[in-house]
């Protein structure tokens, strides 16, 4: 990605520019972190977290975001040992940081397989009554296995399955959401539908957002229209601007058929940005911590899980192997997969052929995520391109350090924003509804005929 | 088995609960109280199946704006996943610094188990024998990362030394569990385990888990017996009964004046009522009663439910335990950090580690 100098100048904000919205990513437990640095500290602390969310507040961002864990990831029938692992529960971290923060909206990540609507609602409600309007909820689903091992539903289910299920798991949350009367008092609920049978009622009034903010991750096709029908945010991740262009005008394509605009839904996708006094010195940091990502063992590491097999005799900085994967292996458990092996492994082979690439700088160049690296200007420049061209609402920054990872760009690139008239000077809402924009759910009209 | 009475500084807590309340500040206003009396923890009670918020998260909220106090959540355990609940209360005392605790409760009615549709309701003594389970999980679960499994090793390049992380196959009559945990192993090693043990089916899951046992009895006499009756069947479980602190459960309403309303609530009392046992009376009498007690070495101490919330914790806070710090029975600073520490007990042995060289 590259800025023109007229781009780069700070410009006084057009009437028609759109405001960017921002979001922090407690950097999770994969290989974005390196904790190698010396500056590197705990990721379980809540020292950690809340300097990472007061950061975040301090850059006046919508939301502070939490991914979830509910197995550890294994290789070799072992627990993968490279990467930072072990983290705390996050719907408790969020409530810890309510008591720390005052606007900055707080994100979990909770997965709708493995638990139950009433339940989940109900944490949620509780984290926005406690937060005082604050909460959002990130909507994923598993079909493996190997995570439901830790659960009493063990198993699985099929790939469509997952996404009714939790289709179904969010509208009978926002039932419960509903269900008790304008004037206060519990009213009683009763949701039956292929997934769900309950009734009784709920245990906590209308929150003070009517109801929490959901996020939806995932490109798939499904995970699309899932967020077209149900999500206030989608979070993504597409490399360039012409894909993001794609994405966005895709999803929001799809709002209409919901009855919705596209105004009710947020692309935000996941990024990374390395700064520096000039172009080639951020060039040269983010190539830095690109190899600081991917070391050597990381490389083979991350090749067999693609390939399916033992690779410990590869020598890292030599060439991709020659063999063929082997498919579904189970070598590799608990990290999403990255497609077709044999088709991956061909095309890294041709990738690795053609710029006469290594196994670790394969790794490096292939797994790369969108990245915006430049001087505070020329970031600031991109980030508003992207958003002004209909390639994202706003970004979900993911630092590789916890927990001084977002500190350089609240103080050099947020003020910059904030000249070129397209971000916020101060929170104007007190709700993170209120930060992205959002309305306010309309409770629906029967609870209203119902309360006399 | 030791014969000792309960005759050590008193150990004392009280409830939170507030009925219709759902923002953070009352609960906080509370807690604080409490804490400003030293008090060993707070108690938030739970349930699906009325209103009121998520008790752990209540405590969490709580957490970062108190310094020393316990904080001890309802934590339902029939229709939720017992790895979720290990690792909340795990993260409640991560964010607390070492102040977590839990009180395993159960769901048994058919209303509750209409709200989430997986099962029908089950007798009380059938869901206690599976809350005995998490709880067992759990601290199997809390002890699945060794305290030094985080190794960060530049050298070597990894993160975790993996023959510190243990799975747990937990397998019991209505769950398994794999592990390990998310969570690495919570600064107390285990957070605090409290039973309500005034439960019948309660009782023999405090003997077997409780590091504090909450019980009922109308006098000295009575809450002596329970108590030994509860260190013996621990003592039978194979624990050390010293390790388990046995408070009486006392509502009280202090708006009676000085002076207990009821004659001989003094160094007597309590009545007995539907929900347990009930003081009734001023926070002087109170003191005289909780020093009766432990003159008579029935119990390690209290756990005190206020009528009505806000203005009898304040004559406690402001009434009873300056009075019982003037003779020496209560503390009057903390003098450690960690919840264990109030209550004098030791951060517990990780399970797996004792089990030096023999792999997971």
């Amino acid at each position: 990605m590259t800025s023109t100098d007229e781009q780069r100048k700070p410009r006084g904000r057009r009437p028609l520019d759109k405001h960017i919205h921002l979001a922090a990513h407690f950097p999770g437990v994969n290989n974005t972190t390196v904790w190698t640095d010396p500056r590197s500290r705990s990721q379980i602390d809540f020292a950690s977290f809340e300097h990472l969310a007061r950061t975040a507040e301090r850059g006046l961002f919508d939301f502070f975001f939490l991914a979830e864990g509910l197995r550890l990831r294994e290789h070799k029938g072992r627990v993968h040992d490279l990467d930072v692992v072990g983290r705390p529960e996050s719907l408790t971290v969020l409530n810890a940081l309510a008591a720390v923060t005052e606007r900055l909206g707080l994100a979990a990540t909770v997965n709708a397989t493995f638990n139950e609507p009433y339940e989940t609602a109900r944490r949620f409600a509780t984290l926005d009554h406690l937060s005082g309007g604050r909460a959002a909820w990130n909507v994923v689903t598993s079909s493996d296995a190997f995570t439901g091992e830790n659960f009493r539903r063990g198993g699985y289910l099929d790939r469509a399955d997952r996404y009714t299920r939790a289709a179904e798991f969010v509208a009978t949350a926002r039932e419960l959401w509903d269900s008790w009367t304008p004037e206060g008092q519990p009213h009683p609920f009763a949701h039956t539908g292929r997934h769900f049978d309950i009734e009784g009622e709920f245990t906590l009034p209308r929150s003070p957002q009517g109801h929490p903010v959901v996020i939806q991750a995932g490109d798939s096709p499904e995970g699309r229209e899932f967020a077209a029908s149900a999500a206030d945010v989608i979070f993504t991740r597409h490399g360039t601007l012409e894909a993001g262009r794609a994405f966005y005008a895709d999803v929001k394509g799809r709002l209409a058929k919901y009855g919705r605009t596209a105004e009710d839904l947020k692309i935000m996708p996941g990024v990374t940005v390395v700064l520096g006094d000039t172009a080639a010195e951020a060039q040269e940091r983010a190539a830095g911590i690109r190899r600081q990502q991917v070391s050597p063992q990381n490389a083979l590491l991350t090749l067999e899980q693609v390939w399916g097999v033992d690779l410990s005799s590869y020598d890292p900085d030599g060439p991709l192997p020659d063999i063929d994967p082997v498919v579904g292996s189970g070598l590799s458990q608990g990290r999403t997969q990255r497609g077709d092996p044999l088709v991956v492994a061909e095309q890294w082979r041709a990738l690795s052929r053609a710029k006469g690439l290594s196994i670790r700088q394969t790794v490096i160049e292939t797994t790369t995520r969108q990245s915006f690296i430049g001087t505070p200007q020329a970031v600031a420049a991109e980030l508003d391109e992207f958003v002004q061209s209909d390639a994202a609402d706003g970004f979900i920054l993911v630092p590789h350090l916890t927990p001084g990872g977002l500190d350089e760009f609240v103080d050099q690139v947020v003020p910059l924003l904030q000249e070129r008239g397209v971000y916020r000077t101060e929170y104007t809402g007190t709700t993170l509804r209120s930060h992205l924009g959002l309305k306010e759910p309309v409770r629906p009209a029967r609870e209203e005929g119902l309360t006399a | 088995m030791t014969t000792s009475t309960g005759r050590g500084l008193l150990h004392l807590a009280a409830a939170v609960d507030q009925p219709d309340t759902y923002d953070a500040d009352p609960y906080l206003t509370l807690t604080r109280l409490a804490e400003r009396g030293a008090l060993d923890f707070v108690t938030l009670g739970d349930s699906f199946g009325r209103p009121g918020p998520d008790a752990l998260a209540v405590l969490s909220r709580v957490a970062p704006a108190t310094a020393r106090i316990g904080l001890v959540p309802t934590v339902t355990t029939t229709h939720t996943e017992p790895f979720h609940v290990q690792a909340a209360v795990a993260t409640l005392d991560w964010v607390s610094r070492g102040r977590a605790g839990w009180r395993p409760e159960v769901s048994a009615t058919e209303e509750e188990a209409r709200l989430f549709g997986r099962r029908a309701a089950a007798p009380a003594a059938e869901l206690w024998g599976e809350a005995g389970e998490v709880a067992d999980v759990a601290t199997r679960l809390w002890d699945s990362w060794e305290d030094d499994a985080e190794i960060r090793d530049v050298a070597t390049g990894r993160f975790v030394d993996r023959e510190k992380l243990h799975h747990v196959d937990f397998q019991g009559a209505t769950f398994s569990v794999r592990g390990p945990s998310i969570v690495p192993r919570p600064p107390q090693g285990h957070p605090v385990t409290v039973v309500d043990a005034t439960q019948q089916h309660a009782y023999d899951v405090a003997a077997r888990h409780a590091d504090v046992a909450l019980v009922n009895a109308a006098g000295p006499a009575q809450a002596a017996a329970v108590r030994a009756g509860l260190r013996r069947r621990a003592a039978e479980h194979g624990r050390d009964p010293d390790a388990l602190r046995v408070l009486a459960a006392l509502r009280i309403d202090l708006g009676g004046g000085e002076h207990a309303a009821v004659p001989g609530h003094g160094g007597g009392g309590p009545l007995p009522s539907d929900l347990g046992p009930l003081y009734r009376g001023g926070p002087v009498d109170l003191a005289d009663l909780v020093a009766a007690w432990h003159r008579a070495g029935a119990v390690d101490g209290f756990h005190f439910t206020p009528v009505e919330p806000r203005r009898d914790l304040e004559r406690l806070v402001n009434g009873t335990v300056p009075l019982l710090q003037h003779r020496g029975l209560f503390r009057t600073f903390y003098p450690g950090s960690t919840f264990r520490e109030h209550l004098g007990l030791a951060r517990p042995v990780n399970q797996y580690a004792a089990l030096a060289g023999d792999p997971s």
